[in-house]
């Protein structure tokens, strides 16, 4: 309280001088700011203006420009322009993939975590999976495409087994390093504690391998938003993936680099919301925070 | 003083310990026999290896003894429980849990009553002196403030035994001494037993009710030196400095045939 009341008193008694350097701080730490915000969106329109002036100097047809591009995203966000098949469809395409994913992504955090928890702490269960498990992952989830549409059939259940494959592994692993990396002295401290067998996971093993298994979460779901479009690209009408693949289809260039376009901007946002929460659960630990 | 009077609150007797260490065998503690009256406060002091932490663990119920048996008011020791309560020198706590949290971690696993958790913990962060730091998480804390949160979660969970594993060692001389004082006032009013792991003569000494003396190769207890100095002791008086001398020669006696 004291040295409070202190610091209180000296900042209403400063000089000009210190008011004056105060002030210089500030405009520096402003400046500073702006100089981040400036080349941070600067170099995405250099590289749109680089994008306009090769295809305006090659003359080519096959690539459109960033202006057609434009014109597209509106027609695909509020229709008016081409009242096609795609014409203010976007939210439609948006909420499909959306549901796609995280059924997916919380399919393989709701298998995934526990079952990496068990897996981490529990030595038999960990002889028992690890060597199948070491022996699948290196599989591309790609290659699964083929027989999750056998298991699946054409349609949206394959496209959520292809993101669970793929979130899945990041997840399980992530969680099972997380466990492997507890400090045991907290495990001694939480049993002299009166902490045992189902709380130990809940009140200890699951905290203290946050920071891991969020790190895995965010991996995983920017694999997600990968496998969502492979997922999509066949036998599904709606979906950014779709989208993607019928403007393949209809030599639509305009309508793929507009797909993609939204496609990178949801994984830009998810990715945020993921960094918020995991910030807001990791705000004990300066570390892990950004 | 009436100590010799107490009920023995810690036994132990023949306990051995051995470590499988590659495909040899290294014993870690001899026989080991001792007796602890309720309420003292013993220091165990000795070079690295000699056993100490080794025995302090066994007590905590973190190891099993090789053979022999470690008991508490007769009850043999099995596995940790909250009777027995360890401070760690590297603090332990939990980092996710703020100071408050922490320590009302053992009786909330006791399922107590909110109201009852809430007034232990209160009292306890009272007791060690961290009501402006309550809700502050481990991160934010400097050593000696970690160190008081642990001691206050051992004894919000009615530890009767307080074990400590060279708990002041990573602390500065400053923020040492004013623990020691301040671990010195818990012990006297809360009547804990405590058993204090340390390499300082002078802590030891500063200290204990009574210190033994470990020796290594292997562990065992060497002598036994009961500190009969009025408190609060100065470090500076004769009678301190004699005990501490001849504490050290007993600790240095040991170590002079193994560098031969």
């Amino acid at each position: 309280m004291n040295d409070h009341a202190t610091t209180l008193s000296k900042a209403a008694e400063r000089s000009a001088p210190e008011a004056a350097a105060a002030s210089r701080r500030r405009h520096r730490q402003r400046l500073e700011a702006l100089r981040a915000f400036a080349l941070g969106i600067g170099f995405p329109i250099l590289l749109v203006l680089i994008w306009d002036r090769a295809v305006a100097i090659s003359g080519t047809r096959l690539i459109p420009s960033p202006y057609q591009v434009a014109v597209m995203m509106y027609d695909f966000s509020f229709g008016g322009v081409y009242d096609d098949a795609f014409s203010g469809t976007i939210l439609i395409h948006v909420w499909k993939s959306v549901q796609r994913v995280y059924a997916g992504f919380f399919f393989a955090a709701l298998i995934g975590i526990p079952l990496g928890l068990m897996i981490g702490r529990i030595k038999i269960l960990r002889q028992l999976l690890d060597p199948t498990i070491s022996l699948l992952r290196p599989i591309p989830v790609t290659a699964w495409l083929p027989l999750s549409m056998i298991f699946f059939g054409l349609g949206p259940n394959a496209a959520i087994f292809l993101v669970f494959l793929g979130a899945f592994y990041p997840i399980l692993l992530n969680t099972i390093f997380g466990v492997r990396s507890v400090d045991p002295r907290l495990f001694e401290a939480a049993s002299m504690l009166g902490c045992k067998g189902t709380a130990m996971f809940r009140e200890i093993i699951l905290p203290a391998s946050l920071p891991s298994i969020f790190n895995g979460l965010r991996i995983a779901h920017g694999f997600a938003w990968i496998l969502i479009v492979v997922g999509e690209m066949t036998g599904v009408p709606t979906g950014l993936g779709s989208v993607v693949m019928d403007g393949r289809t209809l030599s639509r260039t305009d309508l793929v680099i507009t797909g993609m376009i939204v496609i990178g901007a949801c994984g830009f946002v998810t990715d945020r919301i993921i960094v918020a929460i995991s910030n807001h659960f990791l705000r004990w630990s300066p570390q892990h925070r950004e | 003083m009436n100590k010799q009077e107490r009920p023995a609150i810690l036994t132990i007797s023949g306990v051995t310990k051995r470590f499988a260490a590659g495909d040899d065998e290294v014993e870690a503690l001899a026989p080991v026999d001792l007796t602890v009256p309720q309420g003292e406060f013993v220091c165990l002091i000795g070079a690295s290896g000699c056993g100490k932490s080794t025995l302090l663990r066994i007590i905590a119920g973190f190891e099993q003894p090789t053979t022999g048996d470690a008991s508490v008011y007769g009850k043999t020791i099995t596995g940790p429980g909250s009777d027995r309560g360890m401070v760690f020198q590297d603090y332990a706590l939990f980092p996710w849990m703020t100071v408050r949290q922490n320590i009302s971690f053992g009786p909330r696993q006791r399922r107590l009553p909110r109201g009852d958790v809430a007034r232990t913990t209160d009292e306890f962060v009272k007791l060690v002196g961290l009501e402006r730091f309550a809700d502050r998480y481990p991160t934010q804390l400097s050593g000696g403030m970690k160190q008081r949160v642990a001691i206050a979660r051992v004894l919000a969970n009615n530890a009767n035994i307080l074990l400590m594993d060279e708990p002041f060692g990573a602390l500065d001389a400053l923020t040492r001494e004013q623990l020691q004082n301040e671990l010195l006032q818990i012990w006297s009013r809360t009547g804990v037993t405590a058993i204090f792991v340390t390499h300082s003569v002078e802590e030891a000494v500063l200290l204990a009710d009574r210190v033994l003396v470990m020796s290594a190769g292997p562990g065992r207890i060497d002598s036994d030196f009961r500190i009969d100095l009025a408190r609060p002791r100065d470090v500076s008086s004769p009678e301190f400095n004699a005990l501490r001398r001849d504490i050290a020669r007993r600790l240095t006696s040991h170590l002079v045939p193994s560098r031969a």
